[in-house]
């Protein structure tokens, strides 16, 4: 990754905007610009539309951000998570719905083929993807199961050198966009959720249907929608990684796209705040501008500390996975603080702004009807609290952390 | 020439006569969205913890240039810019990453130092002589100082055509045709190579930098050099007295007629 050289020293440094390097400064300006250029003019009309952005897409995938972490030889920037929680904050902060999109094929869709797929596979499957040239999307959700992943329904079975597909996903993001879908299906019930595997399924397949268009409350320019698979006939090496890896790769998937998400709910808890403090700087009420008020000061600074810390959960997390270590507990941590921090930030910004925080005129009640998503997307929240208790308590449970010995206080009131 | 174009010797023939060697001057700025402030001493403006990026009339000038190189007109384009260590910034992120080929650094000693214009076009003569290119790009002026004055200095030392001021570049074999903006109206040119051409906001609109770009950026040659090294003084011949918010506007006013107009003009405004 790019910052490996990094990796070894100095690592402390990565905790503001002014001490990454270059080429991270280099990534957030350029995505900041196209943002504030390309996604502030439009992103009212994506939400009230329910427009995909397809235009805006199109450049992101010029720009190398619709593959951020791919290798160049396989049409990606070749640029690290560190880079691309960077860019997604920015790009949300202009429109959440070309965010979403962009987290999707980036995490849901590229890395886990960028991982899993053998080299034939990648030249088919990935390099148009990373390049922008095509999209793709997950499908794990179903109507019966969410949570519950290891209860898929959807089977796959071999009949010669074709795998027969049946059953239905929902809630799929770029499902009425993507050229192909990662769908995860059970060859064998009885093995649970170790008998799931992982297909890259071309939306064009005989057998392979849509369902309409989900009306969202936020998120509007991206379609969410059910893909249906009747007797979907897919070819043999269509399988992505080994038979029965599905839910591994399933989960380490969704691991990545936490990052990506949390990306996202930084973007609009900063463009929630942003709005707030300069409404705050310029209304007035009482004599004064309301930011003279300790009660709109101390929305703000909730609002701040939350999201910086919810950065920098996020960046740890990116830092994490492009070092090669376990980041799992770290990018649950990031997601979880981070939605939290984008629905606080958004909900307070429309307190601020009265009842101009309630009209369509500011920014302000779609950034609240956006953020509402990322507390339970990839993961609820209750998810996020699990993952991150189990992985505490066997820490806990595998270490012996000293604590002081009881009764402690007798011993300190003993007087002889 | 440049070796990597050493194709076949037909196309090796075309490029010696047709690819130009561009010389593309920028500078690190206070970024055009802060409110600026006045220095405590009165001697200047707080740069400290300031907002930077490159004059946004260099970053047209850098467009040009690699638009040029994309249709083949130029062969190579190297960027050169005078300032403190963090001006690496602007020649990696706004020059290097969006296809200039190599960058020179002139370092000063701090960010915070300021280089007078005739300086800086003695500096770019100097560099000029040594990289021998047919045209020289850079932004009409500065947003930080709008001095206006080092393209047609360097134009002057060099002894060479300048077209300022463009909205409009054609470059054709040894000549180009330009149309420059003026208060005055557009006046249309032919000068010939090579020249130093000064940019202005209507020529283009600079392209974003693309991811793999700013990878390959980080590997491209940036040289370090100082003023003294090419004999050039940045001691500065003008004395800033004081520096000063410009006085607050005030509301205008409506007049009844055209002669209490004339007489406003003549007596408050002083203007005629």
């Amino acid at each position: 990754g790019i910052n490996a050289e990094y990796m070894g020293v100095g690592r402390a440094r990565f905790t503001s905007y002014a001490t990454l390097p270059q080429e991270y400064k280099a990534i957030r300006d350029m995505s900041r610009q196209f943002a504030e250029q390309e996604l502030f003019p439009i992103a009212a009309e994506v939400d009230v539309q329910h427009k995909f952005p397809a235009e805006a897409v199109k450049k992101l995938g010029e720009l190398g951000l619709m593959g951020v972490a791919v290798s160049q030889e396989y049409g990606g920037a070749g640029m690290d998570y560190l880079a691309y929680a960077i860019a997604m904050e920015e790009i949300s902060r202009g429109c959440a719905s070309t965010g979403v999109i962009m987290s999707v094929n980036n995490s849901l869709y590229s890395t886990p083929v960028d991982k899993y797929a053998t080299h034939e596979q990648k030249l088919q499957f990935l390099t148009p993807f990373a390049s922008g040239k095509q999209l793709g999307c997950f499908g794990l959700t179903e109507p019966g199961n969410g949570s519950d992943a290891g209860a898929a329904n959807t089977t796959a079975r071999l009949d010669g050198n074709e795998w027969v597909l049946n059953g239905t996903k929902s809630w799929i993001t770029n499902a009425h966009e993507a050229d192909v879908a990662i769908v995860f299906a059970t060859t064998d019930k009885s093995l649970k959720h170790k008998g799931i595997s992982a297909f890259l399924v071309p939306t064009k397949t005989p057998g392979f249907s849509l369902g309409n268009k989900e009306d969202k409350l936020g998120i509007r320019g991206s379609s969410t929608a059910n893909l249906i698979m009747e007797n979907c006939r897919i070819p043999k090496d269509y399988l992505l990684g080994k038979p029965g890896y599905g839910f591994k790769i399933a989960m380490s998937t969704l691991d990545a796209g936490r990052i990506g998400i949390a990306g996202q709910a930084l973007g609009i808890a900063q463009a929630s705040l942003d709005i707030a403090a300069k409404y705050s700087l310029e209304r007035k009420a009482f004599g004064n501008t309301i930011a003279k008020l300790y009660a709109i000061q101390l929305k703000l600074s909730q609002m701040a500390s939350k999201l910086e810390a919810a950065r920098l959960l996020t960046w740890k997390a990116a830092i994490a996975k492009d070092r090669g270590d376990d980041f799992t507990q770290a990018a649950a941590m990031a997601k979880l603080n981070a939605s939290e921090a984008a629905t606080f930030c958004a909900h307070q910004a429309i307190q601020i702004l009265g009842g101009m925080g309630y009209v369509s005129d500011m920014p302000a009640e779609r950034y609240y009807r956006d953020a509402r998503i990322t507390e339970i997307y990839e993961g609820t929240s209750e998810i996020q609290h699990l993952v991150i208790a189990n992985n505490l308590l066997k820490d806990y449970g595998s270490t012996n952390v000293k604590v002081p010995a009881a009764p402690h206080s007798a011993k300190a009131r003993a007087t002889d | 020439i440049n070796a990597e174009y050493m194709g076949t010797p037909s196309e090796c023939l075309f490029f010696f006569e047709m690819t130009l060697k561009a010389l593309v001057s920028i500078k690190r700025v206070i970024d055009y969205t802060v409110k600026v402030r006045v220095r405590p001493d009165k001697l200047g403006v707080i740069k400290d913890n300031v907002k930077h990026s490159c004059n946004p009339f260099d970053e047209i000038a850098v467009e040009q240039a690699v638009r040029m190189k994309e249709k083949k007109l130029v062969g190579e384009i190297v960027a050169v810019s005078i300032g403190g260590p963090k001006s690496v910034e602007v020649l990696r992120g706004s020059a290097l990453a969006l296809g200039v080929d190599r960058a020179i650094h002139v370092k000063l000693p701090s960010d915070n130092d300021d280089v007078e214009s005739l300086a800086v076009a003695k500096i770019l003569h100097k560099i000029a002589e040594k990289e021998k290119p047919d045209v020289i790009l850079t932004g009409k002026q500065a947003i930080d100082d709008d001095s206006c004055a080092v393209p047609q200095m360097l134009a002057g030392l060099l002894g060479w055509s300048q077209a300022t001021f463009i909205s409009e570049l054609e470059v054709a074999g040894k000549t180009a045709k330009i149309c420059r903006e003026t208060d005055a109206g557009m006046q249309r040119l032919e000068v010939s190579l090579p020249s130093v051409i000064s940019c202005d906001l209507r020529l283009n609109e600079p392209r974003y930098a693309k991811l793999p770009e700013i990878m390959k950026a980080k590997k491209k040659p940036l040289q370090e050099i100082t003023a003294d090294s090419l004999g050039v003084s940045t001691q500065p011949k003008i004395q800033i007295l004081e520096v000063a918010d410009p006085p607050t506007r005030a509301a205008g006013r409506k007049v009844k007629t055209v002669e209490e107009l004339i007489t406003k003009l003549k007596t408050e405004a002083k203007v005629i």
